[in-house]
C-alpha cells in the first residue's frame, strides 16, 4: 500500500514537473482532483476520480474553455484524513489549479476546509452528508439532510405507516449529525421517545447478531417499525446478510439507507436485500434520455460495459458543468469572480430536473425513494414533487434554527438571524 | 392481529370459488385480460387487480400469483404476452404459459420485462399465496403458509384455519394454527371461549400472542381499564408473566449463542497463530493476511465452479488450507528462517510480508470487496421456537471450529509429525541430536499454523467482507486471544477465546459493541498484568529459555 503510494507520489511528481512544462508552453486550465485512491475509501472514490476525467475529456473535445485546454491534477490523500489537507494544499499553492473536485467522507472535507478558505481555493463536493455547514469556498453538489434523510423519513411515515424508529448508524460525525436531526424531526411529529432507537457501531464492523436481535425485538412491539440506516462501507455487507439470515424482511421491517447505492450493491449478492429501500437525489435506473447518454459515455470511457453508475458520480456531473458555465459566464477562472457568478446558475440534471446554485451553496435536487430490485438497481416507489432546495443548517435542530447562509446578499455562511450576528465561516 | 372486514369479505370469496372450482369453468379469457392489466398498472392498482384475480379462482391464479410474488412474471417486449419464468437467472430463460402452466419454449432474457412489486404488494401477494399453501404435502411450507396468515387474520383466514385443523395430522401446524384461533378467539364475547384462549396463548413464547394479551391490560385514558372482565384480565396478566418468564430465558440462551458464535470466529482465527506464535516464537503479522489468501481462495473456488455454491464451500476448506500453506512454507523458507530469535526482526519482516500479500491481491483481484455467495444451506436460520432462533452460518461455524480444533490436537498429539512438532519447540537441540531435521520440522509446522488460517478465512468469507483489509480486521483480535489463552497452550485458546466471545455478546446489549470491546480489552490488560503468562501459562524449562 505505502509502496504504491510511494511509487504513484514519485510518478505523478515526474509527470507534474514534465507537464508543468508542457502546460508553461501550451497554457491550460488546471483542474484538481482530491480522490482516496488507495486505502479504504478508495472503492467509493476512484469512480468520482474517474467520473471528473471523463468529464474534462469530453469538454476538451468540445474545444476546452475559454479556448485553453483542461488538465486534470489528480493526487492520492490515500483516506488519510490529514493527508487531504496536505494534498489540498499542494493543489492549491503548488499546482494553482482553477477548482478542486474532490472528498467523500465528511472527516476528509473537514480537514480540507481551512486549507481551502486560507488559500481561497474553490472545492466542488459531491456526497450527501450532514449540513450545519456553508463556507465561502465550498460548493455542496451532493444533498443535505432535508433533500434525503427527512424526506426518506417522511415517506415511511406517511406512505408506510411506520410508528417505531431504530436510527442504526456508523460511530462518525456524518451518521450522528443526521441521526440527531432525525430525532429531533421525529420528535416534534409527535414520535415518543420510547419508539425510538439510536445505535452506533464502528466502521467495518462484521458482528451484527446481536444488533440484528435487538432490532428484530424492537420491531415487535406490535407497531409497524423501520431501520433508517446511516451505516456506512463495506459493514453494510453483513449486516444486511445478517438481516436475512434472521429472517427479517422488508416487508416486515424495511431498511432505508442512505449511503447504499448501485455501486455498493454491485460488490454483493442482492436478493436477500430485495424491498430494503434507499433515498437518493438520483438512480441509474431512472429511464431520461439525459442519463442513458451519461451510461453511455461512463461505460464508452471506463471500457467496462457493467460499470454502474451512482448519485456522487450525477453531483459531480452537476458540478463541473455549474462550474463550466460559471467560467464561461465570467470569462475567467478567477475563483472570486467564478464564486460571484455561481449563485443562480441552473444547469439540467440527469433525472429531467434542473439543478440551480443557491446563495448557500447548495443545490436543487430532486428526491427519490427506490426498492432493492433482484438484480442490484432500485425500483423508484416514491419522488418529490419537483426539485428541493438544499438546506444548510437544519430546522430541527435548536442550536441551528435560527442559522441562514446566504453569499450573495448576506456574505455569510453562518448568520444568526436572531442575534443578527454572522460569527464567521464555521457554526461553533 | 386487526380485523380486516373489507378484506375478509373477499378472502371469503376466494374461498367460495376454491370449493366451487370442480363444478365451474372459468373464463380462461377474463383470466388472462386481468394477467395482463398487471404489465402497465401502478402499485397501488395492481393490489386490486391481484384481488380480483384472485377472486376469480382460475386454476392458475396460484402459479400466476407465487411467480410474481417471486419476481418471475414478464411479460415479452414484442407482442406484451405475459409469461412466468422458470429461473429469472440464466440467458435464455425458459417460459411457461400461463394459462397452460405448460411449457413455451425459451428466450433470450432482454426481451423480456420483469413484472415489479413492491414491499405493500408482495406483503399483500404473501398472505394470499399462503392460502393455496394451506393445503401443501411439505409441513414446512404449511407452517410457514399459517405463520404468514397470523399476519393478518381476519374472519375468512380464522375459517380457513378452523377448516385446516380439522384435517392437520402434524403437532406443529396444529399448534400454530390453535394459536391463531386463539387470538382471534380473544375478541369473541364468551367470556370462557376467552379465557380458554388465553389459556392457550399463554403456552405460546410468541411476541405477538404477547402483545395482543398485554392489550388487554392497557387502561383508558380516562384510568379505567379497556378490559371489563376482571377474570380475564387477572388471566392475561399471568399469561404476559409466563410469556415474558420464558421470553426472557431463551433470550438468555440466544445470547450464550451469540457468544459462542463470536467464541468460536476468535477461536478459528487464533489457533493457526497459536501454533506459529505459541509453538514456534514467531510473531506473524502477516497471519491476518493468510486468513484473507484463504478468502480470496473460497472466491476462486466458487469463480471456477459455477452452479454448485454448495459444493464449492467444501471444496474452499481443502483448497485454503493449501493456498495459505504453501504461502506460509514459503515465507518461512525464504525469510523467517533467518529471523529466528529476533523477535523485532520477524516482526518487521512479516509485517512487510503481509503489505507485499495485500498489495499482491489488490493487483490481481482489484481493491474491490469480492462477493463470496452463502450456500443456500448456510443462509436462514433454525427456528427452535418463536422466541429463540439460530441461525446456520454461525451454528455451521461453531461446529466447523470445534472439528477443525480436535483436528489439530490429533495432528499434534497423535502423529509422527506432531511429535516431532512438540519435541522441537520443548528442546531444540535435543531434537537435532535424536536425528529430527528441525528445519524442515519448523517449515512443517508454520505451514500448518498458515494452512489453518486459511482455512478460518474461508470461514470468515460466509461472515464478513472478502476484501484486502479483512486480515486487519482480525489479527489484533487473534493476538489477544492466543495471549489470553497462554503462549503455546491449544486448549488455552479455545477456552480463552470462547470466553472472550460470551463476555463480549453478554455485555453488548448493555454497553454497545464498542464499549463492550473496550471493555473486554481492559479486562484482558489486567489479566495479563496479573498472570503475564495468560490462562493456561505453559510449564517447564523450555519456555523460560524461549
Amino acid at each position: 500500500m505505502k509502496r504504491r503510494a510511494i511509487c504513484t507520489t514519485g510518478l505523478l511528481l515526474i509527470a507534474g514537473i514534465v507537464l508543468s512544462k508542457v502546460a508553461a508552453a501550451q497554457d491550460t486550465i488546471k483542474v484538481g482532483v482530491l480522490h482516496s485512491l488507495s486505502g479504504t475509501m478508495a472503492i467509493s472514490e476512484t469512480t468520482l476520480k474517474d467520473t471528473i476525467l471523463m468529464m474534462i475529456d469530453a469538454q476538451n473535445k468540445k474545444g476546452g474553455l475559454l479556448g485553453k485546454k483542461l488538465e486534470a491534477v489528480v493526487v492520492d490523500p490515500a483516506s488519510n484524513w490529514p493527508l487531504f489537507a496536505e494534498k489540498a494544499a499542494q493543489l492549491l499553492e503548488k499546482d494553482k489549479v482553477a477548482v478542486v473536485f474532490g472528498c467523500w467522507t465528511s472527516v476528509s472535507r473537514k480537514s480540507v476546509l481551512p486549507v481551502f478558505e486560507k488559500d481561497d481555493g474553490l472545492l466542488f463536493y459531491p456526497v450527501q452528508y450532514e449540513g450545519e455547514e456553508s463556507s465561502k469556498n465550498v460548493i455542496y453538489t451532493g444533498a443535505a439532510p432535508n433533500q434525503q434523510a427527512i424526506p426518506a423519513v417522511d415517506y415511511l411515515m406517511k406512505e408506510v405507516g411506520v410508528k417505531r424508529w431504530a436510527l442504526e448508524g456508523t460511530d462518525y460525525v456524518y451518521p450522528r449529525t443526521t441521526n440527531k436531526i432525525l430525532e429531533a424531526y421525529l420528535l416534534a411529529k409527535g414520535v415518543k421517545a420510547a419508539d425510538i432507537s439510536i445505535n452506533y457501531t464502528p466502521f467495518g464492523f462484521s458482528d451484527w447478531q446481536t444488533r440484528v436481535a435487538a432490532i428484530k425485538k424492537f420491531g415487535s412491539a406490535g407497531k409497524k417499525t423501520a431501520v433508517v440506516s446511516t451505516i456506512n462501507g463495506d459493514a453494510n455487507v453483513p449486516f444486511y446478510k445478517e438481516l436475512g439470515n434472521q429472517k427479517i424482511s422488508a416487508e416486515d421491517i424495511p431498511v432505508v439507507a442512505f449511503s447504499v447505492g448501485e455501486e455498493e450493491l454491485s460488490g454483493l449478492d442482492a436478493k436477500p436485500l430485495v424491498g430494503h429501500l434507499a433515498a437518493w437525489n438520483y438512480f441509474e435506473s431512472i429511464n431520461t434520455p439525459a442519463n442513458k447518454a451519461f451510461i453511455n459515455q461512463w461505460h464508452t470511457f471506463i471500457k467496462k460495459p457493467k460499470r454502474t453508475t451512482n448519485d456522487p458520480m450525477e453531483a459531480h456531473y452537476i458540478g463541473f458543468n455549474l462550474w463550466v458555465k460559471a467560467v464561461q459566464q465570467a470569462k475567467t477562472t478567477s475563483v472570486e469572480k467564478v464564486l460571484a457568478a455561481l449563485p443562480g446558475l441552473e444547469t439540467p440534471n440527469l433525472t429531467g430536473g434542473i439543478a440551480k446554485v443557491l446563495p448557500n451553496h447548495h443545490i436543487t435536487k430532486p428526491v427519490y425513494i427506490g426498492e432493492v430490485k433482484a438484480d442490484g438497481q432500485f425500483n423508484v416507489v416514491w419522488k418529490s414533487a419537483g426539485t428541493v432546495p438544499g438546506d444548510a443548517w437544519s430546522d430541527y435542530l435548536p442550536g441551528s434554527k435560527d442559522i441562514e447562509a446566504d453569499w450573495v446578499t448576506l456574505k455569510c455562511g453562518n448568520y444568526n438571524k436572531v442575534t443578527k450576528k454572522c460569527s464567521g465561516q464555521n457554526y461553533k | 392481529m386487526k380485523h380486516v372486514p373489507a378484506g375478509g369479505q373477499w378472502l371469503f370469496m376466494v374461498l367460495l370459488t376454491l370449493r366451487a372450482l370442480h363444478a365451474q369453468s372459468p373464463n380462461d379469457a377474463s383470466f388472462l385480460s386481468t394477467v395482463g392489466e398487471l404489465r402497465e398498472a401502478t402499485y397501488s392498482d395492481k393490489v386490486s387487480i391481484v384481488e380480483r384475480l384472485s377472486q376469480g379462482g382460475h386454476p392458475s391464479v396460484r402459479a400466476v400469483l407465487t411467480a410474481l410474488l417471486e419476481g418471475r412474471l414478464y411479460f415479452r417486449n414484442n407482442d406484451q404476452k405475459v409469461f412466468i419464468v422458470k429461473s429469472a437467472e440464466g440467458d435464455p430463460v425458459h417460459l411457461i404459459d400461463p394459462l397452460s402452466l405448460k411449457d413455451a419454449g425459451s428466450t433470450p432474457a432482454d426481451s423480456l420485462t420483469q413484472i415489479g412489486t413492491n414491499n405493500a404488494l408482495r406483503r399483500m401477494l404473501r398472505t394470499t399465496v399462503a392460502h393455496f399453501a394451506l393445503s401443501s404435502p411439505e409441513v414446512a411450507v404449511r407452517l410457514d403458509a399459517v405463520r404468514d396468515m397470523l399476519r393478518s387474520l381476519d374472519d375468512a383466514t380464522v375459517a380457513l384455519l378452523r377448516e385446516r385443523l380439522g384435517v392437520e395430522t402434524n403437532s406443529n401446524v396444529k399448534k400454530e394454527i390453535a394459536t391463531g384461533l386463539a387470538l382471534a378467539a380473544l375478541d369473541g364475547t364468551d367470556a370462557r371461549a376467552r379465557l380458554g384462549a388465553i389459556a392457550t396463548l399463554s403456552q405460546s413464547v410468541s411476541q405477538d400472542a404477547r402483545n395482543r394479551l398485554a392489550l388487554l391490560l392497557e387502561k383508558s385514558p380516562g384510568g379505567a381499564f379497556i378490559e371489563s372482565d376482571e377474570k380475564v384480565r387477572r388471566a392475561a396478566a399471568s399469561a404476559v408473566e409466563t410469556i415474558d418468564y420464558w421470553r426472557t430465558f431463551y433470550s438468555g440462551i440466544q445470547t450464550l449463542f451469540f457468544g459462542l458464535s463470536l467464541g468460536s470466529v476468535l477461536v478459528l482465527i487464533a489457533i493457526g497463530l497459536a501454533i506459529t506464535f505459541g509453538v514456534m516464537g514467531v510473531i506473524n503479522m502477516a497471519h491476518g493476511e493468510l486468513m484473507m489468501l484463504g478468502a480470496y481462495t473460497t472466491y476462486a473456488v466458487q469463480v471456477a465452479m459455477p452452479g454448485h455454491i454448495g459444493i464449492s464451500i467444501l471444496a474452499a476448506i481443502p483448497a485454503a488450507f493449501i493456498v495459505a500453506g504453501l504461502t506460509g512454507v514459503l515465507m518461512e523458507r525464504t525469510i523467517i528462517q533467518f529471523l529466528y530469535g529476533r523477535p523485532l526482526e520477524t516482526l518487521l519482516a512479516t509485517f512487510g510480508v503481509s503489505l507485499v500479500l495485500q498489495q499482491s491481491v489488490r493487483s490481481i483481484f482489484s481493491a474491490n470487496n469480492r462477493s463470496v455467495v452463502t450456500p443456500d444451506w448456510m443462509s436462514g436460520s433454525l427456528r427452535l421456537n418463536d422466541a429463540l432462533t439460530v441461525t446456520y452460518n454461525r451454528l455451521y461455524i461453531v461446529i466447523f471450529t470445534l472439528i477443525v480444533f480436535s483436528l489439530i490436537l490429533v495432528v499434534l498429539k497423535r502423529t509422527r509429525i506432531g511429535l516431532n512438532i512438540r519435541a522441537v519447540s520443548q528442546n531444540r537441540a535435543m531434537a537435532k541430536a535424536m536425528g529430527i531435521r528441525t528445519e524442515w520440522v519448523d517449515a512443517a509446522t508454520f505451514g500448518l499454523g498458515s494452512g489453518i488460517a486459511g482455512v478460518a478465512g474461508v470461514a470468515l468469507s460466509q461472515l464478513t467482507n472478502v476484501g484486502p483489509n479483512l486480515g486487519q480486521s482480525y489479527i489484533i483480535d487473534s493476538f489477544m486471544v492466543v495471549v489470553f489463552g497462554g503462549v503455546g497452550n491449544l486448549w488455552g485458546s479455545l477456552i480463552g477465546g470462547m470466553s472472550m466471545g460470551i463476555v463480549n455478546k453478554v455485555l453488548e446489549p448493555y454497553a454497545g459493541a464498542v464499549l463492550a470491546k473496550i471493555f473486554v480489552l481492559v479486562a484482558l490488560i489486567l489479566f495479563i498484568q496479573a498472570r503475564p503468562r495468560g490462562l493456561f501459562p505453559q510449564a517447564g524449562r523450555a519456555t523460560e529459555d524461549k
